[in-house]
Formats: C-alpha cells, structure tokens, sequence
C-alpha cells in the first residue's frame, strides 16, 4: 500500500512540476529575450481559464475551450506587449515591475468587471474523467497523467522550436545580442510581440487546464506566479531547460514535503505537534530548497550565457 | 388664542417629528469588495443596504470601503472612518484576521462594531468588549455542529483544515464534540489550490469520513480534486464551502454533501421567507449566509435606532443587547459576551431546478452558546 501512495504522490509531484514549467517557460522566455520581468503573468494564466470556462459553458466542449484560452491570452499578451510592455524594454527593472503589478490590478479588476465576483464553473472533459490503475494496487486520475503528457509533449515542442527552426533561431540570437541582430535587419519588435504572444499563450494554456481541477476566479494567478518565479530562479533565468528541471525539483519536492514530513516527525514527537510543525516545514521546503541550490550555483542550475 | 393654538400646534409637531426622525446615524462598512474574496463582501454589502433601503430610514448613512482582504488596509480604512468620517457604528468585516486587527482598536476608541461573519475566539473569551457585538456565530461553532453530527455515522474521520489560527479554531471546533478517533488530522497551506497530495493521503488512511474547512477557492479546488479523485468517501464541512457564492463553481461534485450552518434559503420562518424574496428580487440570485447574516445585522441595528439614538452608547447598546428584531435564523438572542445563542443545522446539497442550494436535514444544537462566554467578564 506504501509503494502504491509513494507512486501516487511522485506522479502528483510530476503534475504539478509540469504546470509550473508552462507558466515558468514563458516567464523565463521573456526574461531570457527582451530582460522583462513580467509580474503579470499570473494575470495572463487567469486569462486562459477565464476564457476557457466561458466557452466551455457556452459551447459545451471543454476543447473549444482549451483553443479559445490559447487564443486570448496569446491575443491579450500581444495587445499588452503593444500597448505597454514596449515602453518598458529599455527601462530598469524597478519600473517593470511596477508597470506590470500595475497591469495585474487592471486585468483583476478588468476580469470582476466582465465575470463576476463570483467564481466560475469548469469541469474535466468527459473523455479524461476516471482513473486508471497503478502498480501496487494504487489509482491515478486520468486527467492528471493527461496534463504530465501534455506537458512532457509541449518541453518537446519547445525544444524543436527553439533549436531547429528560424523563429528559434532569432529567439536565441535575441537572447545573446539584441543590437545586434536589429542590426542584421530582424524585426525585433516584431519578434518580441511574438515572444510574448507565446509565453502568454502558454501561461493561458496552462491556467484552462488548471482551472478544471481547481477554482476559476480572480486573483488565481498571483499563487502560482510565486512560485514560477522559484523555478526560473532554481533553473537558472532564461533557460527552458532549467525552467524544466526547475519545475520538476519544485514539483516533487513541495508534493512529497506536504506527505512525508508530517509522517517522518511523528516518529520523534506527539502526532498532534508533529503535523502542525510537518505542515509549517513542507510550505518553507522548497524555499529551503531554492537558497540550497543558490549557495552552490549562484546563478541557478541551468544560467544561460549572457 | 387662536394664534397660540396654532403655535403650540406646530411646536408639537416639531416634538413628534423629531422624535420620528431621530438625529442621523454613520455606519461604517468594510468589506472585502476586490481579490479572490469579494463574492463574500458583495453579499454582506448587498443584503446590508437592500435591508436599510427597506426600512425607508432616511437618518442612515453608510461610509462603504474595500479592504481588499489584507489586514494592513483594513486598520487604516478604520482609522479614517473614525477620525475622519466619524462613524456611529461600525461592521462588514468578513476574515477573522482582519477582524482581529481592527476590532480591539475600534471598541478601544468607543466605537461600535457589530460583527456580520467572522467570531475569532480571542474575542469570544477574557477578551470580549462591551462594545463588541457579534451577530454571525463564534468561529468553533458550524465545525462543533458537524462534529456532533459525525457522530451518529462516523467512527474514523480525516479531518483537514488550512494552517492558521482559524483553520486550527475549526478543527478544535469539531474534535470538541466529536467522539470517534482520527484517521489522520492535516493542516494545508493557507491558499493551497492542488490537494492530490493529500487526496492520495484520505484514500491511503483507512477513514470513513472526511471533514475539511476550506474557504474560499481553497474548498472549490479540494472538491472538484476530491469528486474527481473517485476516492468515494462522504465528505462533511460546514457551510462555507457549500454556499451559494460557491457552489455553482463545485458543481455537483458538492451534491448530498452534509454542511453546518445557522441558516439555510429554506428555513421555515417569515423572515427568512421576505429576505430570500426581496434578495432574489433586487439582485437575481440566491442569497448566501454571509448575505442573512449581514441582513441580520442590519435589521438589528435598525431595531435599536428605533429605541435608542446611537450617540446615548449605553441606551443603544442596551437595545442592540435586547436583540429585539425579527432575525432570518427564527430564535436569536445574544449571551452574556454578545456572541449568538442560536440553532445550528446540518444542510444537504440538493439541485432546485438547475440551481444547486442547501435545504436542512437536523438540527445539531438547538439555542447553542459557545466554549468561551464563562471566560467573558460582561
């Protein structure tokens, strides 16, 4: 019974670290690119399933959905890329971050005004509803191990993306020399609002799928957004690859913290005080976890050349 | 003589009408109005004004402010509302944090507050206040209903609760009254949104029930987790994850689930009977308990307006005392530390319609008063 739960808790530790590396992979595409720091990335994740619960309620299909989340949050990245994001390219960070925690009050706000206070309905599609058996006699959520594949299939997509194709090219180029390949005559501000474009799309993607398990309503952001910052922090700012890893050491690291520190105290101390203190330790692990590995790698696990 | 008639005439109805429209009276609002918990503070603020509205008392005048839920926001609002706006009464906190830090300053300063949600048991206890009235419940109360409640069916329960003072109030709430053992006892994090983690935990220990305290998104998320997980164990809790402000984002993963709660849309008396009327009919939806305690709150401080003018503090807390209004929850009536003596009901999740609401099913205490009034020195 142990072996099953421990397997459980490793798969859940896998899903959670894939959702971090969706919000994670954009946030550090941006960084990695044009030197932003987006605090409005959990803003365009409340987008996504904002956008996919109001299809899928109108529609019906949890799919349509999952393609209109993607399209509003590529689109709202844009237009805010456009809009404001631009201006900010040349400015120190002090006036990004305050810039883009201005842009996180009007797209919560914005989102009350057209939603609702209220929180809104969305539920896991009916082909993925169900579990499936894992060895030692445990069971796995169907929809769960759909959005580790997902993940796993988007890390690859990624990938492909930015090593073999034009696009990634100039991506990588814009990482390393950005006056420079304005010089070679690339439209870079084109090839920023791509970039955005993508990494909202993908913090979108991943808030439609999250909203289905979880509650759909303002504000769902900010949590997650906390915590894609330890990733691309722990992987190292601007590198996928280490946003991946990243995300996979939080992931397992918060999940099993959460199931076995409350247990391993308890064999020293009185259950009650064991889990109270179990559960205060698990919520400071992965920040534990984050200044161990800055001690080693000061600039994070994967730090890509700049 | 005629002109003295006359004059003496108007005198008097000058005396009457003063005695009609007593001098005006300032009640400050905060309340959670933006963030994830505004659907709570809309609720009180809606059913506060809808009842003043209804009354057609023109004397009344309402300072509303948001405080965002953040604790730092709501002291300096209070600290404005009674310096500057210098406001009679004050109420419409909804979080027993925020509660916690303005209402021992408010009271100190000779203010008024009247609780609609959130009874934070430092309040309850040595530390309550003339001052202070609470018209919800005192935070233990839905949790030790429940427990009660489990124990006709259940004999090994897992119980969770987030990791803070009212989470570890709810969890002694329910084990108070609770007589069988725990298969495992868990606090999660504050705002946690994936629970497979303790999920897999629930299905590993054996339990035959499931009690949880999450508020807010915190309980939508665990229960879409929990129905979808189909770890098949009856979940219990009480009403704030089973409230009209949530349930239509749980779904009907929330159907037949048994909850806690002084009130529910279909309590059998006429003023809950009006209150759901009138709500449905000025907003268009189903009220929540925050709503018919805050409609509560507001008919009670019209009562003793109707007694006392607020600027007498000790006539019109006497009259606030008295608890002379018709309240949405039938029998109501303060203890001596101005918390709640009222009957707390088990609710079941049930679909009218199209629409998922509570209807009672028990009733778990009858005229119950909470753990800390001996300690109260009032």
């Amino acid at each position: 019974m142990f072996t099953a739960l421990l397997i459980e808790q490793l798969l859940n530790g896998l899903q959670l670290g894939v959702m971090l590396f969706l919000m994670a992979a954009g946030l550090t595409l941006i960084f990695g690119v044009m030197g932003l720091i987006n605090l409005a990335h959990g803003s365009l994740y409340m987008i996504g399933a904002f956008a996919c619960a109001t299809v899928a309620a109108a529609t019906g299909s949890f799919w349509l959905g999952l393609i209109a989340s993607l399209a509003a949050a590529a689109g709202v990245g844009a237009l805010i890329e456009v809009a404001v994001i631009r201006r900010l390219y040349d400015r120190d960070h002090l006036d990004q971050v305050l810039a883009t925690f201005a842009l996180i009050l009007i797209l919560s706000e914005g989102a009350r005004w057209v939603f609702g206070s209220f929180p809104l309905y969305l539920d896991i599609p009916p082909q993925l509803q169900g579990a499936v058996p894992l060895p030692g006699g445990g069971q796995y959520q169907l929809y769960r191990l759909a959005i580790i594949a997902v993940g796993i299939a988007v890390a690859a997509g990624l990938y492909l993306l930015i090593s073999k194709t034009r696009l990634g090219m100039r991506i990588r180029a814009g990482e390393s020399d950005r006056e420079m390949i304005a010089a070679l005559g690339v439209d870079i501000s084109t090839l920023y609002t791509v970039v955005f474009a993508l990494g909202a799309a993908l913090a979108g993607f991943a808030g439609a799928l999250v909203g289905a398990l979880q509650s759909v309503q303002v504000g769902m952001g900010e949590p997650v957004l906390i915590l894609a910052f330890v990733v691309i922090v722990i992987g190292g700012i601007g590198s996928i690859k280490g946003a991946l890893v990243g995300a996979m050491i939080v992931g397992v690291v918060d999940t099993m913290g959460r199931f076995l520190l409350p247990s391993l105290l308890a064999l020293t101390m009185p259950a009650a005080q064991a889990t109270t203190i179990g559960a205060a330790l698990a919520s400071m692990l992965i920040y534990v976890v984050m200044a161990l590995i800055l001690a080693f790698r000061p600039s994070g696990l994967f730090a890509a050349q700049s | 003589m005629n002109r003295i008639l006359a004059a003496s005439l108007f005198g008097l109805s000058l005396a009457t009408s003063g005695l009609a429209h007593a001098e005006p009276v300032k009640i400050g609002v905060i309340t959670t109005l933006s963030g994830g918990g505004a659907g709570l503070g809309i609720d009180m603020r809606d059913a506060f004004t809808l009842a003043i509205k209804q009354s057609g008392n023109k004397d009344v005048e309402l300072v509303i402010e948001d405080d965002a839920q953040k604790p730092e926001l709501a002291v300096q609002i209070a600290e404005k509302m009674i310096q500057g706006d210098k406001v009679d009464l004050m109420t419409g906190i909804i979080w027993s944090n925020l509660a916690m830090a303005v209402v021992p300053n408010a009271v100190a300063q000779d203010v008024i507050y009247l609780s609609p949600n959130a009874g934070p048991s430092a309040l309850a206890g040595a530390n309550c206040n003339a001052n202070y009235f609470n018209v919800a419940y005192q935070n233990d109360n839905f949790h030790e209903a429940m427990g009660q409640y489990a124990n006709q069916d259940y004999k090994n329960s897992f119980i969770l609760a987030p990791n803070y003072p009212a989470g570890k109030d709810a969890l002694t709430g329910f084990k108070r009254f609770y007589k069988g053992s725990l298969a495992g006892e868990v606090y999660t994090q504050v705002g946690q949104t994936d629970y497979a983690a303790e999920i897999a935990q629930i299905r590993a220990s054996g339990a035959d029930s499931v009690y949880f305290f999450l508020p807010g998104g915190m309980g939508i998320a665990f229960m879409k987790q929990y129905a979808q997980s189909g770890v098949g164990i009856p979940v219990m809790g009480p009403s704030f994850s089973f409230d009209q402000d949530v349930l239509p984002a749980v779904g009907d993963a929330a159907l037949g689930v048994k909850n806690s709660a002084s009130w529910s849309p279909d309590l059998e008396n006429e003023a809950s009977k009006a209150f759901v009327e009138s709500f449905k009919a000025e907003y268009n939806r189903l009220p929540s308990i925050y709503a018919a305690q805050s409609w509560d709150t507001a008919n009670l401080i019209l009562s003793a307006l109707s007694k006392a003018s607020a600027k007498d503090k000790d006539a019109f807390k006497a009259a606030l005392k008295a608890a002379d209004f018709k309240s949405v929850r039938g029998t109501f009536s303060f203890n001596t530390n101005q918390h709640p003596i009222q009957n707390i009901y088990v609710r079941e999740v049930v679909k009218d319609g199209d629409v998922l609401t509570n209807k009672i099913v028990a009733t778990a205490f009858e005229n119950h008063k909470d753990a800390y009034a001996e300690q109260c020195g009032l």
